[in-house]
């Protein structure tokens, strides 16, 4: 929790500045209307009784013209959620751009021999390439055709097709040939309408992939696999091995992993993952709704969970046993715990003295901004600013805000699935009585704090910033290192300021659990200590203070 | 004997898997982003930009800020001319451009937006100074590839500017370099300054997408092709214009500016190899009026000289080379020179003019098979690959799985190179360049020598 101030009438500060003299810098190239716009979206944090913040618009439409780091629909229903999974062969339907751009630019990992016929379609970029002549006389027979070769020349057990804009405006029904193929075929197709033009982010596309996956392919298959303390890890993408790092703990710890969703993941585990127990979310932003669709229909709860940070994951472990209740299981967890814990202390003792005080700013994801600051205050870094790319009012403020959303005409076209209790699958995994002993002990159900309740006040949240506040706030607040992806990364450098890639990792991490976490403060080490910012000026540059240091001047 | 080339017109199968080659808006943001002080605009969906500024700065690894008009659905529905407008207005605000580039998307183009009516609208209700010339572009990605949309911006930038007048009368040069790196684009203005040409060179990106680190803050980074040289283009001495078989299409800037305003241009190969970087030469020593400096001459002395003396290493391997036409082209050229068989030339444009282009290079002394891809994706080339067997692979980063999957060893050349550190630093054009390629070439060639080598060697 944040420090509550002692006095709420305080002047608000941020690293010695006002913040909201910061925000006015940010606001003043813009016209009236635009600038009112975003002075929703750039709000002072300011946390109050029960975790109170200030309101801050999100998930609303990016001005035209202002350059953000935002991708669309396709991007979000391919790309991030489905993209990730080895055994469905994912066909782009549209011109050769959108696939191309897909193809394999997450480092999402996957593991083939996981599963039985180690099928793994990842690294292939389907795309019906569509020409003129089928944006005329539509791509529906293209469609089919590619679907068969893609079913010939693999034999998958599943094939999705991923609608791009022209799709949708020359009226292909991909919904049809899916079907028609799926009966001709015998295997599980189905179709996602994540055209770019729709929502204003890839959120929405988020949302219509855990529409299509919920409908298509999860309670396909009721085997009951043994293990147990049984788990879905929900929005957790496997980037740079995460996925495999959680695993591991898991395993040392006993708890098995029905599915995840949808790092190192197979169509079968989706199919079977309303027999788990429990579900657990990292990103709570991007899979929330099956979480809750299952727990509807399936009656398995959900919990939030962060393994980013070693306390965190400690914690999450923690919550997880007690979710269970088996002593032996809080026993076991506890052992790990203590086993895992030395090494990461040994390396955050040596690398915290370099790193104390140092300050960040992170702009990324819909909760990796928020996840990654227990890295950084392990490391006794200030966190001055942060945001989301995509993320709605509940990630910032917390689930309480959820009713108070107003649902605008862009997520209005996003269907929300009517799930109601199956008739034969449904069973509620805990009784209400439990529930309540548990929420009284802290394990809180389908809940979210939000990121800003747990920020200090004062700091600066800014929501869809732009490249052009980006180059504002870097000016201004001189942070040590700047967290965002690979867009904003050679930008942020130019200015002499480190640029954390929190996408892809710059090739790195894993940075979840134990053995990340020291992996994650050695990379920071590397970063904000590095040597090489100070061969910017040349000596013979005029700078008496540089040049003076030399012993030979 | 007469040369056997085949040639696979088009994929086996109907879908694309794993393309070679992108999409058109990107080509043409890449020209935007080598004029000086422009912002390229996407008008369409915000993926498009996203997906074309991550593609671009996984290459250049550079700062490439690309504007869009933010399509909604129900722009999608009602058109896209408010959008366009407000982007412009809050480009304007921010940027301060001293031009704006506006490629449609595939969306716009569906939907059949009239961008050059909207281009009006907005210059007439926005009649003040400060106001950017703003160049508009077609570029659906349903047609073409990456290379259209960058000849069609080439081509659309010198049409919208150079019409105003204005026309210098100092006997400069225009030059159309295309899709090279920002070496070549360094290294193609260090020839032009030493045979003291006065010169126009679009795009340049030699700065833009390849410049070091700021000591203040740059809302554009500098450099790039003025938007005044732009305009003198119509006023130039001539026009030398790089790529085979861009000299066949129908329209580029170099065929614009002979046909409209008279100005002679030399169209030419990509300069890669002995005769094609000659031609280059030549054509500048008509230009110029000055013999080519000695320092060209030394340079092109040493790469002969290497030609003679690692002649062995080359020559008679085999050879996979793909990527753009006109690279594909202008490396079979070079590799004609030093006894490289390229046995498969693969690319995924399809201009209809790969083989006859192909076939000139060739003299008719070939005896060995050449398969001409064009339209082709990468499991088309690999099944190839795995059929002919080459020594070497030569292309950009998308070969590297072929290549680890059949055991071949590769070259990286032209783009993406996403796997590498030095993708802008590459240098492919001239003598200096192709020096580097063959270097590279015959060094890799050795290396995988050495590796299989059951004995092991160390001296030659």
């Amino acid at each position: 929790m944040a420090d509550q101030n002692e006095k709420p009438e305080a002047i608000m500060e941020l690293d010695g500045l006002d913040p909201e003299a910061v925000k006015a810098d940010l606001l003043r190239v813009y016209p009236i209307k635009v600038a009112r716009k975003r002075s929703k979206q750039i709000v002072v944090n300011d946390v109050g009784h029960c975790d109170e913040v200030p309101v801050i618009s999100a998930n609303a439409r990016t001005i035209p013209g202002l350059i953000g780091q935002r991708g669309c629909c396709y991007a979000g229903c391919k790309g991030v959620v489905l993209g990730p999974t080895r055994d469905i062969v994912n066909i782009t339907h549209g011109p050769i751009g959108c696939g191309f751009y897909s193809w394999l630019t997450r480092r999402n990992q996957t593991d083939p021999d996981a599963s039985e016929d180690r099928h793994n379609f990842i690294t292939y970029c389907f795309s019906t390439d569509m020409q003129e002549e089928e944006i005329i006389f539509g791509g529906e027979r293209k469609l089919r055709k590619a679907i068969q070769e893609a079913y010939d020349n693999f034999k998958p057990k599943a094939i999705a097709v991923f609608a791009t804009c022209p799709v949708g405006l020359i009226g292909d029904d991909i919904h049809s040939v899916c079907r028609e193929m799926k009966g001709k075929l015998g295997i599980n197709i189905f179709g996602f309408s994540c055209e770019g033009y729709k929502g204003v982010s890839q959120s929405a596309g988020h949302h219509i992939a855990n529409n299509q996956i919920f409908k298509h392919v999860v309670g396909l298959d009721d085997t009951v696999q043994k293990g147990n303390y049984k788990v879905n890890l929900l929005g957790e993408y496997n980037i740079g091995g995460d996925a495999f790092e959680i695993d591991r703990i898991f395993e040392k710890c006993g708890i098995s992993i029905v599915a995840t969703y949808s790092g190192n993941s197979s169509i079968d585990a989706f199919a079977n993952s309303h027999t788990a127990d429990l579900n657990l979310i990292m990103c709570h932003r991007s899979i929330n709704y099956v979480a809750e669709m299952m727990e509807k229909k399936y009656g398995l709860p959900w919990i939030k969970i962060n393994f980013i940070g070693a306390e965190a994951t400690a914690g999450s472990l923690r919550k997880i046993a007690k979710y269970f209740g088996d002593q032996k299981l809080i026993d076991r967890v506890e052992e790990v715990i203590a086993e895992e814990m030395p090494e990461v202390e040994k390396a955050c003792k040596e690398i915290r003295p370099r790193t104390e005080g140092k300050k960040a700013m992170l702009f990324v994801g819909g909760s990796r901004a928020h996840h990654y600051q227990a890295l950084f205050n392990e490391l006794g870094m200030k966190v001055l600013s942060a945001g989301y790319e995509f993320a709605h009012r509940d990630d910032y403020e917390g689930r309480k805000v959820m009713s108070s959303i107003k649902v605008d005409a862009d997520s209005r076209n996003i269907e929300e699935l009517e799930v109601s209790a199956d008739p034969n699958q449904y069973s509620p995994r805990k009784s209400s009585e439990e529930l309540k002993k548990l929420e009284e002990q802290g394990v809180t159900f389908s809940d979210y704090e939000g990121m800003m309740p747990t920020m200090k006040n004062g700091t600066l949240i800014i929501d869809d910033i732009s490249q052009f506040e980006t180059d504002a706030m870097i000016e201004i607040l001189k942070p040590d290192i700047f967290c965002a992806g690979i867009k904003e990364k050679y930008s942020v450098q130019k200015h002499g300021i480190p640029l954390k890639q929190l996408h892809s990792y710059d090739y790195g991490g894993p940075y979840a659990g134990f053995k990340g976490a020291v992996n994650f403060y050695k990379e920071i080490d590397r970063m904000v200590n590095s040597k090489v910012w100070g061969y910017m000026k040349a000596p013979w540059e005029k700078n008496p203070e540089l040049t003076a240091t030399y012993a030979w001047d | 004997m007469k040369s056997q080339i085949k040639q696979t017109s088009s994929k086996e199968y109907t879908a694309t898997k794993n393309a070679c080659k992108l999409c058109a808006p990107l080509g043409a943001s890449l020209v935007f982003k080598g004029i000086a002080g422009a912002v390229p605009l996407l008008h369409g969906s915000q993926g498009c930009s996203t997906y074309i500024r991550r593609y671009l700065i996984s290459h250049y690894k550079e700062p490439i800020d690309i504007a869009c008009s933010n399509f909604a659905e129900d722009t999608a529905i009602f058109g896209g001319g408010a959008n366009l407008k407000i982007a412009l207005q809050n480009i304007h605000r921010q940027y301060f451009p001293s031009l704006v580039g506006i490629a449609t998307t595939c969306l716009s183009e569906t939907i059949g937006d009239d961008v050059p009516m909207f281009i009006r609208e907005y210059a007439s209700s926005h009649p003040d100074e400060s106001t950017a010339p703003l160049v508009h572009v077609s570029t659906p990605s349903y047609q073409g590839t990456h290379m259209q949309g960058f000849h069609n911006a080439v081509l659309a930038t010198v049409k919208t500017i150079a019409v105003t007048g204005k026309f210098s009368n100092i006997g400069h040069v225009n030059i159309f370099p295309g899709m090279v790196s920002p070496a070549d684009l360094r290294y193609l203005k260090e020839i032009l300054i030493d045979f003291n040409l006065p010169f126009m060179m679009l795009p340049d990106y030699s700065r833009t997408l390849d410049g070091s680190l700021w000591p203040e803050y740059q809302l554009i980074p500098e450099g790039g092709t003025t938007v005044e040289m732009i305009r003198c283009s119509a006023g130039a001495a001539g026009s030398l214009e790089f790529g085979r078989i861009l000299s066949r299409e129908k329209q580029s800037a170099g065929k614009w500016l002979n046909e409209t305003h008279q100005v002679d241009c030399h169209h030419l190969g990509l300069p890669i190899g002995i005769r094609e970087t000659d031609r280059f030469f030549q054509a500048l020593e008509v230009l110029s009026g000055r013999p080519t400096p000695e320092k060209y001459q030394e340079e092109r002395g040493r790469l002969i000289d290497s030609y003679v003396d690692s002649h062995k290493h080359v020559m008679s391997a085999k050879v996979a080379v793909y990527g753009e036409e006109d690279l594909v082209v202008a490396m079979a050229a070079f590799f004609s020179e030093i006894g490289i068989l390229p046995v498969i030339c693969a690319s995924g444009d399809r201009s209809g003019y790969l083989k006859e282009e192909l076939a000139r290079v060739f003299p008719d002394d070939v005896d060995q098979s050449i398969r001409v891809m064009d339209n082709a994706d990468f499991v088309d080339i690999e099944s190839t690959v795995q059929d002919a067997k080459p020594d070497l692979i030569v292309g950009n980063s998308k070969g590297y799985a072929m290549s680890r999957r059949l055991g071949i060893p590769m070259v990286r050349i032209g783009f993406p190179i996403h796997d590498r550190v030095d993708a802008s630093r590459r240098l492919h054009l001239g003598y200096r360049g192709t020096q580097q390629l063959f270097d590279r070439i015959a060094n890799k060639l050795i290396e995988y020598r050495q590796l299989s080598s059951t004995v092991g060697y160390t001296y030659m």
